[in-house]
């Protein structure tokens, strides 16, 4: 399955390696390299590169690739999947995945590598079972650590793989019993030039933090399971229960975990909580354009929405911007043609606005694509789906947890198009 | 004691101590630290040039240098915390890339450190570098032999993983001999890591393949979770083409799957996806033949018909009607809850399966999941877009309610993009084009030029496919070649030539327009697609033609070369068809070319006068001339570079790559004829029947109860009988603990229509098969059933009664079997053995699942082809809400509760007197109809077996021959003693005999058939939890002693409200007896009543009592160490008092 990992940065070096099988050279990667020039972008590197010998998966995150080579069929998801999960795994052990971090703890990255696949093929990849073999380092771990001298390598055996609830390890406490759900909804949505919606979805998720001692076994009712739509699951829902009676029914795993993810049918007309109202004309010729763009509030159920950014790749064409917002703060990369402003709440009152010219490189004809503008919001105390939470209960153990459940709303890929 | 036994099996193990030997005496040389290096040359001699071939760091070698020295003597210090930090540091560096080889020596001493954080970090650099160090790091081989008898399983398999990732081919008969050892572990955390060890050990040395399919095929038999997914991950890197193997592990892997980790589920998936593919018939076949045969009803004419007719019944006879295979059913029915996994491979997987596998109108299902999956990462995205792309060329309408979530957004990646348009031109059609065509014109104007070239060919390939909006799509493009960019034009005029190539007659206008354009377009590609365009069909365009190549002549000198070929064409056409016009012109234009800069042109000019102006020197050639250049030239077809793609996989990275990668699987075509059914019965006798059975209802307990001895301890001991207890120190594990009515359903869904002898023929290929294995573990149960059933007395009666019951008809299976004197039982007990065996390993099991068709055993018969019927759903427990309990005992209530669902069914309203329920309706049984009822009377041959007293009558008007039971399909420690032979039941009579069966303290049906001369049916009884006890008498005493013994777990209580009509005592006692076999046991308080009765099997104690409060309150409690038994005895029993 998967041979070896290497970790390229954006620089283009590889800055670790780890092999699960015979040692690959790194001079594999220059397959990577060759094709990461013939992409214009990171992104556009293709996931998949066929060499003589070997096969290059990679993922692109937080700046960093990360290389798997491979030398047989292998169903290329598993792969990237399982590349997703390690940076995932990274991001929670230490809270970001940069290239420092990875350096800064290369034997805890390297041992939980060892951990994650044997000879290549996944082995442990639930974060409560690696937790449980190599503890994450903490600030007053390291200040232990660099005292006697000791890693993070659990000194007890990995016994959550025994379990039947592999997710979940062993022997958990807590004084203050908590379990917190965020349903967090997100927009997906093409509007055009009219302001007529051409697509919309929304795309929820249940993100739980469980800091419950023992084992507890959950059950989550909803008020109106009927909306969602397409579900999937973190593998501790039970899903008969769930067939039959539209209840999440589940041992949770230790910590933070996605509890599920799910589609709102797409038959139910999705509400839109913004509106852009935008002037942006080029005319040939002229070295001035206007530029102008209004951000109100639809359909909010009386919430606030917060957090606002418009941002929007201007055409080539535009050498500067000079604009004024009425609120906010705003940046135009003249190199990149970014423009960006951070708009911040809305106030009904009084409508953010950001007018102003833009400069034209002089002769350079009308582009012809106006930009489209990518927005985010925030919404807090909102699932925008309707969705509600019934209940929460908790059997199995003796004590009282304290539950919290909360609702936000936010743009996903959010675009007008001008 | 490894090393010598490998020693003794394989010729080549003298080098093995021989190393040993060595490696021990560089391990000697390296304490001594200083003679050690000089013995390796020089390594340690101060700032030595050699040394620092370590390319990685750099040109300081003697700052390098240093740090190792110090990081030695770290390691031979006597801390653990300096070893740790020398490690850590050696860690640092292979991370890095960098060269830490030279430590190994000081390194791998450490093999053996008591630290275990040291000791893991020197097994990742033992794995690291042990392949260059061979001699070296044998060393540490001791170790992991040490650490392979450990008592502790996660130290046993870490040993086995260490070393097994070695990869020093000396040590492979150690690891062979290991890698067999764990196979058969105790543990299923070390069978797993066995598993795992199987693939390294097949690439260190594929010798060995015979000897790990072995293994291999000991371990696909395996029944947990964790085991399934190595060992097929094992089976597809070493012997994916065995197909055969998989046969008997079928039914337990589908059932299996959803409990198995997400990666293996992918590897299984993938497996199965195969396996179907060459066992089962492709599920739309008949639609074709239908249509066919259809067609040919209808118009075939009259004399035809009589010929048709007979044609058709012999092809009909050929190809039955396709009725999915139950198996096949089986793969789809489980797979398809995955589609909710949240591991987008897993969802991967299950779609490829059911785009390979599925009945054209189920695919469907998977195309919501697919979707899902585009909000996934732009990887994962650019994956499944392929797939999709693949996909909806094949099945356009499965994804078309979703097209909208193929709409691209700026922000999309380029890649991404490309591939959205490419499923949105798969996807267009009459009814969508028009949305499609909008989409696309916001496309054209993307900033992302690429895009927009993908967008041209988009729109082409649309208008090629509709012809409706062919022109639409033309004026649309026509338009675009005024466009600034030279990409966008350039691709603009190549698609219109190429849709212009297709119809030119009705075009003329485009092309004139075209020419016009010739003025003004400035790109070189778009001016050459034109001149192309207009040679091509000048006979189209005579005036313009002409017109434009004096244009063109004009300015030829400016041309680019590409322009300039055109022109030359353009010219040469011209002269073919129109030599009147533009003689001149040709000849000017090839007078130019003769002089060019580039000799291509030079070149072409030549060879065009040549061709097309006579001369005298002119060959053959200039008459056909006109053919060579204005021959018809097809028009390209534009399609789609996702067609045929699905040979592959989908799903697999030769898919993706459209091409075979390295180990790629072909996915075998569907066979042209239904495989011989008889290959996949053949495992029904032996394997899968115990298996499948076992993993049902695993799949039940999985979730909840663990692998492990300790965890499962509660459970087991509530469930399992005592004697069995004894036996588990050889089990593999206490996975198994309830069995349920399965093996019945295998049976139905391929034996049914089989007879006595195919089924005879097959158990003998079996045989035949697997020879020496099969007889062994015949040979082998059939010891330790005896030892088992300890009442040899009945044993033998039994014995007795069953070799003259069958005799008459099976003689053939005598000779079949001879090793013991039990074999002669039956053919079928020899088929059944193994299953026993199995079954008796698991150490047999109260039942906590309840044969979720028990009560269907009547209409059976008639639902043969109900497939539901064979593989109902496994009964997930559904632990009703009221109960606050630990998630152990909510899953076990759970399940009872499930169990209880079913009874009251059973418990029919008669009071009082004794129940009796159907065995076999009349309608069923073709007149024959037959109840039975639990008479409560200990049966005479046997004291554990509970008393079943049958009633046999024949309503149909003839004589019903030998009437007996065959084949009883006991579950694991169920035992059935039939009654004997009745010769013959004469119309309207009524017989009545009485059978024991030992349920085993469960609940689980008896199977058996039920046979007359003529016919068998397939039976059950399943016998009510009060059923399986008999009453004891005791004094208040003894009951309160015994009852204090039995408290905590082992007590269930249950508050309820007596109804009016049974409050009295009379009452109360009744509905009680009736509900349990128990006895009364006197009293001194006058509102409490108490029984007590033993179970029939075990007899463990029930004890329940009655208290009754003020009102119409009560309180009952039971008693008994049988947990399943209490909780269902009580619900039991508050049903039948609440009525």
């Amino acid at each position: 399955m998967i041979h070896s990992l290497f970790l390229i940065n954006a620089s283009g070096d590889i800055f670790l390696e780890k092999h699960w099988k015979s040692v690959v050279s790194r001079s594999v990667c220059d397959y990577f390299f060759e094709a990461q020039e013939r992409a214009s972008e990171a992104e556009n590197v293709p996931p998949v590169i066929p060499t003589p010998h070997h096969y290059l998966l990679s993922v692109y995150r937080h700046k960093i690739f990360f290389v798997a080579v491979i030398q047989s069929e292998v169903p290329p998801l598993f792969v990237i999947e399982f590349l997703h999960r390690v940076v995932d795994t990274f991001q929670d052990y230490f809270g970001v995945c940069s290239e420092v971090m990875i350096k800064d703890n290369v034997v805890v990255v390297y041992e939980v590598l060892e951990e994650m696949l044997d000879n290549g093929f996944p082995l442990a990849t639930e974060s409560n079972i690696l937790k449980e073999l190599i503890k994450p380092p903490t600030i007053l771990r390291t200040v232990v650590n660099t005292i006697t001298g000791s890693t993070n390598v659990g000194d007890q055996l990995p016994t959550g793989q025994l379990s039947v609830v592999p997710w979940r390890r062993t022997g958990v406490k807590y004084t203050n019993n908590e379990a917190y759900f965020d349903v967090i909804e997100e927009i997906d949505a093409i509007i055009d030039k009219s302001g007529s919606t051409i697509t919309a979805e929304i795309q929820g998720v249940i993100d739980a933090c469980v800091k419950l001692t023992g084992m507890p076994d959950l059950t989550l009712s909803f008020m109106n399971p009927r909306l969602l739509d397409d579900v999937s699951f973190h593998p501790c829902v039970r899903f008969k229960r769930w067939e039959s009676e539209r209840i999440l029914s589940f041992i949770p795993p230790d910590g933070n975990f996605r509890l599920l993810s799910y589609h709102v049918s797409a038959q139910n007309l999705v509400a839109i909580p913004v509106y852009v109202k935008h002037n942006i004309s080029f005319r040939d010729g002229s070295s001035l354009g206007r530029f102008e763009i209004t951000v109100g509030p639809k359909q909010t159920m009386g919430k606030t929405i917060e957090g606002v950014m418009v941002a929007s790749q201007m055409p080539k064409g535009v050498l500067n911007m000079s604009l004024t917002p009425s609120q906010g703060t705003h940046i135009f990369d003249p190199v990149t043609k970014l423009l960006s402003w951070d708009v911040g709440k809305i106030n009904p009152q009084k409508l953010p606005s950001l007018k102003g010219t833009m400069s034209l490189q002089a002769g350079a004809s009308k582009p012809d694509e106006n930009p489209t503008i990518n927005l985010q919001f925030k919404i807090q105390q909102l699932a925008i789906s309707g969705l509600k939470v019934n209940r929460l209960d908790m059997y199995g153990e003796k004590y009282k947890p304290f539950k919290g459940i909360k609702y936000m709303t936010k743009a996903g890929k959010f675009q007008v198009r001008t | 004691m490894i090393l010598t036994s490998a020693a003794s099996r394989h010729p080549s193990p003298p080098r093995i101590p021989a190393c040993r030997h060595r490696a021990s005496r560089s391990a000697a040389a390296m304490a001594a630290g200083q003679a050690y290096s000089e013995e390796k040359g020089g390594s340690s001699s101060l700032g030595e040039p050699e040394y620092g071939h370590d390319p990685a760091s750099g040109g300081i070698f003697s700052s390098d240098y240093k740090r190792h020295d110090d990081l030695k003597e770290m390691l031979d210090s006597n801390k653990d915390s300096l070893k740790l930090e020398a490690m850590k540091r050696i860690v640092a560096m292979i991370a890095r890339g960098k060269n830490a080889s030279d430590l190994f020596p000081a390194v791998v001493k450490n093999v053996a450190c008591k630290n275990i954080e040291v000791k893991k970090l020197v097994y990742v650099y033992l794995v690291r570098y042990a392949e260059e160090q061979q001699d070296l790091a044998l060393l540490s081989i001791s170790t992991f032999q040490r650490g392979l008898k450990d008592p502790n399983q996660l130290i046993r398999a870490s040993a086995l993983r260490v070393l097994s990732s070695i990869r020093v081919p000396i040590i492979v008969p150690i690891m062979m001999l290991a890698i067999k050892e764990a196979a058969s572990d105790m543990s299923p955390y070390v069978r797993k890591t066995a598993a795992h060890a199987i693939p390294k050990l097949y690439s260190l040395d594929s010798d060995q393949k015979d000897q790990l399919i072995e293994v291999i095929e000991k371990l696909l038999a395996d029944k947990t979770t964790l085991v399934a997914g190595s060992v097929v991950m094992a089976f597809e890197e070493v012997c994916p083409e065995r197909i055969d193997l998989i046969h008997k592990n079928y039914r337990k892997l589908c059932n299996l799957l959803i409990d198995v980790e997400e990666w293996g589920q992918v590897v299984i998936i993938n497996m199965l996806t195969r396996y179907a593919r060459t066992q089962f018939l492709s599920p739309n076949q008949n639609e074709s033949l239908l249509e066919e045969s259809a067609e040919k009803a209808f118009y075939g004419s009259d004399e035809e018909d009589a010929k048709d007719a007979k044609a058709e019944a012999a092809s009909l006879v050929k190809c039955k009607p396709y009725v999915m295979d139950p198996d096949h059913r089986l793969l789809l029915r489980n797979t398809k809850p995955l589609l909710q996994s949240r591991n987008a491979a897993v969802v991967m997987a299950v779609a490829q399966l059911y785009f390979h596998l599925a009945p054209k109108a189920e695919v469907g299902v998977i195309a919501k999941a697919l979707v899902r999956l585009l909000r996934s990462h732009s990887e994962v995205q650019y994956v499944v877009l392929q797939n999709v792309a693949t996909m909806s060329i094949k099945r356009r309408g499965m994804f078309e309610p979703y097209l909208k979530s193929f709409y691209i957004r700026s922000t999309d990646p380029t890649q991404i993009k490309i591939l959205k348009l490419e499923v949105l031109t798969n996807l267009a059609n009459e009814t969508n084009i028009s949305t499609i065509l909008r989409e696309f014109q916001t496309y054209i104007r993307s900033m992302d030029k690429d895009f927009v070239a993908a967008t041209i060919q988009a729109i082409g390939r649309c208008a090629t496919n509709i012809g409706k909006v062919r022109d639409t799509c033309l004026n649309g493009l026509v338009q675009l070649l005024s466009n600034r960019d030279e990409l966008v034009v350039a691709e603009s005029v190549v698609v219109i030539k190429k849709l212009l190539q297709m119809q030119p007659a009705q075009h003329s206008e485009i092309i004139k327009h075209m020419a016009k354009l010739t003025d003004n377009i400035q790109v070189p590609m778009a001016r050459a697609s034109i001149l192309w365009l207009i040679g091509e069909y000048c006979e189209h365009v005579p005036k313009i033609a002409p017109d434009v190549l004096r244009k063109m002549a004009k300015s030829f000198t400016n041309e680019e070369d590409i322009v300039k070929l055109q022109v030359i064409n353009l010219a040469a056409k011209l002269y073919l068809t129109n030599s009147k016009q533009s003689k001149l012109l040709t000849q000017y234009v090839l007078n130019l070319a003769k002089y060019d800069q580039n000799y291509d042109i030079r070149d072409r000019a030549r060879f065009i006068r040549q061709l097309i102006v006579p001369t005298e020197k002119s060959g053959a050639l200039n008459k056909y001339a006109k053919k060579l250049f204005l021959a018809q030239k097809p028009a390209p077809i534009l399609e789609s570079s996702f067609k045929d793609r699905d040979h592959f996989q989908l799903g697999s990275l030769s898919h993706l790559l459209n091409a075979k990668a390295v180990g790629y699987q072909e996915l075998p075509d569907w066979p042209d004829e239904a495989p011989d059914p008889s290959v996949r019965n053949v495992e029904v006798p032996e394997w899968t029947k115990c298996t499948s059975r076992e993993k049902r209802k695993e799949k039940v307990e999985k979730p909840f109860y663990s692998d492990s001895e300790g965890e499962s301890g509660p459970t087991e001991s509530a469930d399992s009988e005592p004697e069995s207890v004894s036996e588990e120190s050889e089990s593999s594990s206490s996975e198994g603990s309830s069995s349920s009515g399965s093996e019945e359903e295998e049976e139905g869904s391929g034996d049914q229509s089989e007879d006595k002898e195919e089924e005879e023929k097959r158990k003998k290929k079996k045989e035949k098969e697997a020879p020496r294995k099969a007889s062994l573990e015949s040979a082998g149960s059939r010891s330790e059933e005896e030892e088992e059933e300890g009442v040899k007395k009945g044993k033998k009666k039994k014995q007795q009664q069953g070799r003259k019951g069958r005799d008459e008809t099976s003689s053939e299976e005598a000779s079949a079997s001879e090793s013991s004197s039990s074999e002669s039982d039956s053919g079928s007990e020899v088929q059944e053995s193994p299953a026993e065996v199995e079954g008796k390993r698991r150490k047999a099991p109260a039942s906590t699942k309840p044969g979720p068709r028990a009560t269907a055993a009547g209409p059976k018969e008639i639902s043969l082809l109900d497939l539901d019927d064979f593989t109902p759903p496994p009964p997930q427990p559904v632990p009703s809400s009221n109960i606050v309990s630990t998630s152990l005992v909510t899953d076990l209530e759970g399940l009872t509760l499930t169990d209880t669902s079913l009874a009251p069914a059973l418990l029919s309203p008669a009071f009082g007197s004794v129940r009796t329920y159907e065995l076999l309706h009349r309608m069923t049984g073709e007149g024959l109809s037959v109840e039975y009822c639990f008479s409560r009377r200990p049966f005479p041959h046997d004291p554990h077996m509970v008393a079943v007293q049958i009633q046999i009558s024949n309503n149909t008007d003839a004589e019903v021959k030998s009437l007996r039971i065959s084949e009883p399909k006991p579950l694991s420690g169920m035992r059935i003693q039939e009654f004997p032979e009745i010769e013959s039941l004469a119309p309207g009579d009524t017989a009545s005999v009485v059978m024991g069966i030992d349920f085993c303290d469960s609940t689980q049906a008896a199977n058996f058939q039920l046979c007359t001369h003529t016919r068998h049916f397939y039976v059950s009884i399943q016998p009510p939890v009060g059923e399986l006890m008999a009453p004891v008498f005791m004094s208040e005493n003894e009951f309160k002693k015994e009852q204090g013994k039995l408290t905590g777990m082992s007590e269930i209580t249950e508050k309820l409200t007596l109804p009016e009509k049974c409050r009295s005592d009379h009452a109360i006692v009744q509905q009680v007896t009736s509900a349990a076999n128990v006895g009364r046991v006197p009293c001194g308080a006058d509102n409490e009543y108490r029984f007590a009765a033993k179970t029939v099997t075990s007899g463990s104690l029930v004890l329940i009592t009655l208290e009754k409060r003020e009102g119409a309150a009560a309180q009952l409690t039971v008693n008994s160490e049988k947990m399943v038994i209490g909780t269902m005895l009580v619900k039991d029993i508050v049903q039948a008092l609440v009525q």
